[in-house]
């Protein structure tokens, strides 16, 4: 027993932090891609004298869901594309109701991002003339891809790459353009202040470093938020040491979306969820398996289930998605779930046969090549999948692996489009309801508060951005913060809080902490507060067992979301009595509480849609299957700080791409 | 899969301006614990098993071992990163060996081209920096339903 209590961190938290206040024109709150690439792209716009600050949570070398690297860019249009296509494959894929602006928009811009990737130094596999497989190194002898060099494609959209360092090439380019004395590292970033004059404008933001006792107030006129999307909101299937296992990454907290609504804009889609089907534990990627590799999924009984009459059947149930050339995401997984259901699980991904089949026209050393493809998808990516498979014996030619589908995550850039409601570009073919205006003029990707942007995961409704869209999206929204900054110059930030209040509202959790803690023998037990470690399991048995988690193959009802919404409620009220003794706790403390309201905006935008848009993601037993007579529109839903009231809306959908 | 630090090897990144692990870990788990100068995994349950500290310890000192959950004991893998390529050695419970070597850049560590010098002319259109040097032509719609 550790007596007296005393943090467990090695950096104690203080009652009385240091306190620096900054004054910016531009704030960009996050590291990830989406933030690289506004730091890319803003000082080639902004005057010579703006001043801008991007205020990371980790270090930008290796924060964001590309930290660890990538085997493939998911999206690039190339030659044989257009963004008309692009449009059509995300609207079906996430079945209908999506920002078509938004994403026609994105595809024009996503291929100069990896054109850039390329330059800087990211390797880009290649076909050689004779049509073989050319990795980024060798793939250099036949040119750029902006010099008309042929990526290696595995679908229509994605090409691959040698991505280990990834994240590492995109930060440089960020950090070389933006001035390291322009960025703050282990600075997280956790409220964004509305403006004293005027409550539906951003004026700042309030965070503090994980590194040292200091609070950090800063005035912006513009703001992006940019921090992924949404991990761990629900209990996943590992609960021991392997709940960092997460198939997103674990530090994506939900902020971007908890921060952005509590400042006033209006979240659109956060129904929508994603529950990737994944190697089973290790959550290593799939897609390769299935395109590069031909690889097919059977069931328990060795069936190709997916191609037999019964799926086809059950497909057409969700015509045009079900019957259309690529089947949606979230049917794939219907598919999956109904032989688990039906007791004919395990799903085994065939990874012995389709190497075999391949084998067929391959020499021996084309085969060497093919195993080390085979494991570079995951080294590059999922370097826990390879040591999984280690760990196994798992040759993949000689042994098949078992496939899952996984708790559920929110985000905005990979197959979801759950998000923040933003403007479309300013173009005479986007519908006018979809551009957000500032004195009669549109700035593409503000939110519903005048001068705050997003973008990557942030954006909803424009799923399938991934990383090279994030990165182009982040450059766009760069651009029009420097319209925005120009026409708002004589706006002068100020907060309504004190420096005080706003200390006060980010140390609160340690005030709490060393108030209390002398009370009792056991540092984790205490009646006057609860710590993030045990809010965070309240949370997930919450969603797990109401909110249509796995503990019900991913099922709710309106009856166990009116008990689960209530049960977050609760959990919000009693953050208040949150506590974190050192600052590593201080930082998990703000992420439950910004995850606790963004799996709550999940759970109500469920509620007041009453129909089941996205089975096999998620099924509403009230209201199964889809209404598209009544439903066929988005869904936005604000908060208010002040009285603490949600409120949500149908907003129209408009076609502008046709079939 | 948590990443673990092999007592004997860390020397707390000593004679460096900042301890490197700690620097990395995306999720703020590695900390040095001053007294020992050792450096720890102190929330080894959220570990995402990226790497990264592996990847830049200037020692060797950090490994990794699998979820205590779900991996049985007995492999590893190891990756040595250096600046143009990765070497991974996957050691299987069996004892079967493998070797993987990535490229994973083209050009020299801090050579990225940032464009330093480029400025947009024309803050109106909708055209990124590098599009408008480049004269691209913004596409639309083909048709609009």
């Amino acid at each position: 027993m550790a007596l007296p209590n005393k943090p467990k961190g090695e950096l104690k938290a203080v009652k009385n932090p240091e306190v620096e206040e900054r004054e910016v024109d531009i704030l960009i709150v996050g590291g990830g891609m989406a933030a690289c690439g506004a730091a890319f792209e803003v000082k080639k716009w902004a005057p010579a004298d703006a001043k801008i600050l991007l205020c990371d949570k980790a270090a930008l070398e290796r924060s964001g869901a590309v930290a660890q690297g990538l085997s493939a860019i998911n999206t690039y249009v190339g030659k044989e594309n257009t963004p008309d296509d692009y449009v059509k494959m995300v609207r079906n894929d996430l079945m209908g109701i999506v920002r078509e602006d938004l994403i026609f928009d994105l595809g024009c811009h996503v291929d100069d991002s990896v054109h850039l990737f390329e330059e800087w130094g990211l390797p880009i596999w290649k076909k050689s003339a004779d049509n073989k497989n050319l990795d980024g190194k060798k793939g250099q002898s036949v040119g750029t891809l902006k010099s008309g060099a042929k990526p290696v494609r595995t679908g229509k959209w994605q090409i691959m790459i040698n991505g280990e360092s990834y994240k590492r090439i995109v930060a440089e380019a960020a950090k070389l353009a933006l001035g390291e004395a322009n960025i703050l590292e282990r600075c997280f970033i956790v409220e964004l202040l509305n403006d004293a004059n005027d409550p539906k404008r951003i004026a700042g933001a309030v965070g503090f470093s994980v590194r040292e006792n200091k609070v950090y107030i800063i005035k912006c006129k513009t703001a992006m938020v940019a921090c992924g999307g949404a991990v761990n909101i629900y209990q996943p299937r590992s609960v021991g040491e392997g709940k960092g296992r997460a198939w997103y990454p674990v530090w994506n907290a939900g902020s971007t979306y908890t921060m952005a609504l509590r400042a006033g804009a209006e979240l659109s889609m956060m129904e929508n969820r994603f529950t990737p089907a994944r190697f089973k534990d290790g959550y290593g990627p799939v897609g390769a398996w299935f395109l590069l590799f031909k690889a097919k999924t059977l069931n328990g009984l060795g069936e190709n289930f997916a191609a037999s009459d019964a799926a086809k059947k059950e497909l057409q149930r969700y015509a045009p998605y079900g019957t259309a050339a690529i089947t949606p995401t979230c049917l794939r997984n219907h598919l999956m779930l109904f032989e688990m259901k039906e007791g004919r699980g395990p799903i085994i991904m065939d990874t012995v046969s389709a190497l075999a089949e391949l084998g067929k026209t391959m020499d021996k050393k084309e085969l060497k090549h093919l195993e080390s493809e085979a494991w570079e998808d995951f080294l590059d990516m999922t370097c826990g999948q390879a040591n999984l498979w280690c760990a196994q014996n798992c040759e993949p030619e000689k042994k098949n692996s078992e496939v899952m589908p996984t708790e559920p995550y929110l985000l905005g850039s990979h197959s979801g489009c759950c998000g923040i409601w933003t403007s479309g570009p300013d173009y005479d073919w986007v519908p006018d309801s979809y551009k957000i205006k500032v004195n009669g003029k549109v700035y593409n990707r503000m939110t519903t508060v005048v001068g705050l942007f997003t973008s990557g995961d942030g954006v909803g409704c424009s799923g399938h951005k991934f990383s090279s869209g994030s990165h182009a999206e982040g450059r766009m929204v760069a651009k029009s913060m420097v319209q925005f900054l120009k026409d708002n110059a004589g706006f002068s930030p100020k907060l309504k809080q004190s420096k005080d209040e706003l200390v006060n509202l980010v140390y609160k959790p340690v005030r709490t902490y060393l108030e209390h803690a002398p009370y009792t023998t056991a540092d984790d037990i205490n009646p006057n507060y609860i710590k993030p470690n045990g809010m965070m399991y309240r949370m997930m048995k919450a969603t797990h067992e109401y909110g249509a988690g796995t503990a019900t193959y991913y099922m709710t009802s309106s009856k166990n979301l009116e008990v689960v919404i209530e049960l977050l409620e609760i959990m919000r009220e009693d953050c208040e009595k949150m506590a974190a003794g050192d600052l590593h706790e201080l930082m998990r403390a703000w992420e439950i509480y910004h995850r606790l309201y963004t799996v709550e905006a999940h759970l109500r935008h469920i509620q007041f849609r009453k129909e089941t848009r996205y089975p096999g993601f998620y099924y509403q037993a009230d209201h199964p299957g889809q209404d598209d007579k009544n439903w066929f529109c988005f869904t936005n839903s604000s908060y208010d700080r002040a009285t603490n009231k949600w409120t949500l809306k149908k907003v129209d959908y408009h076609k502008i791409i046709p079939d | 899969m948590p990443s673990f630090v092999i007592k004997e090897k860390c020397d707390g990144c000593k004679g460096g301006d900042k301890t490197a692990c700690m620097y990395i870990c995306p999720n703020d788990l590695m900390v040095l614990e001053p007294n020992e100068m050792k450096a720890y995994n102190q929330e080894p349950d959220q570990c995402w098993e990226c790497f990264s500290c592996v990847k830049i310890c200037p020692t060797q000192a950090i490994e990794v071992r699998g979820y205590s959950d779900f991996v049985p004991l007995g492999s590893s893998i190891m990756p040595m990163l250096g600046t143009e390529d990765v070497m991974w050695t996957c050691k299987f419970r069996n004892g079967t060996i493998k070797r993987f070597k990535f490229p994973i850049r083209t050009t020299p560590e801090g050579k990225a081209n940032a464009y330093p010098n480029l400025k947009g002319k024309d803050l109106s259109t909708g055209l990124l920096s590098t599009e408008e040097a480049d004269g691209y032509n913004l596409p639309r719609p083909k048709a609009t339903a």
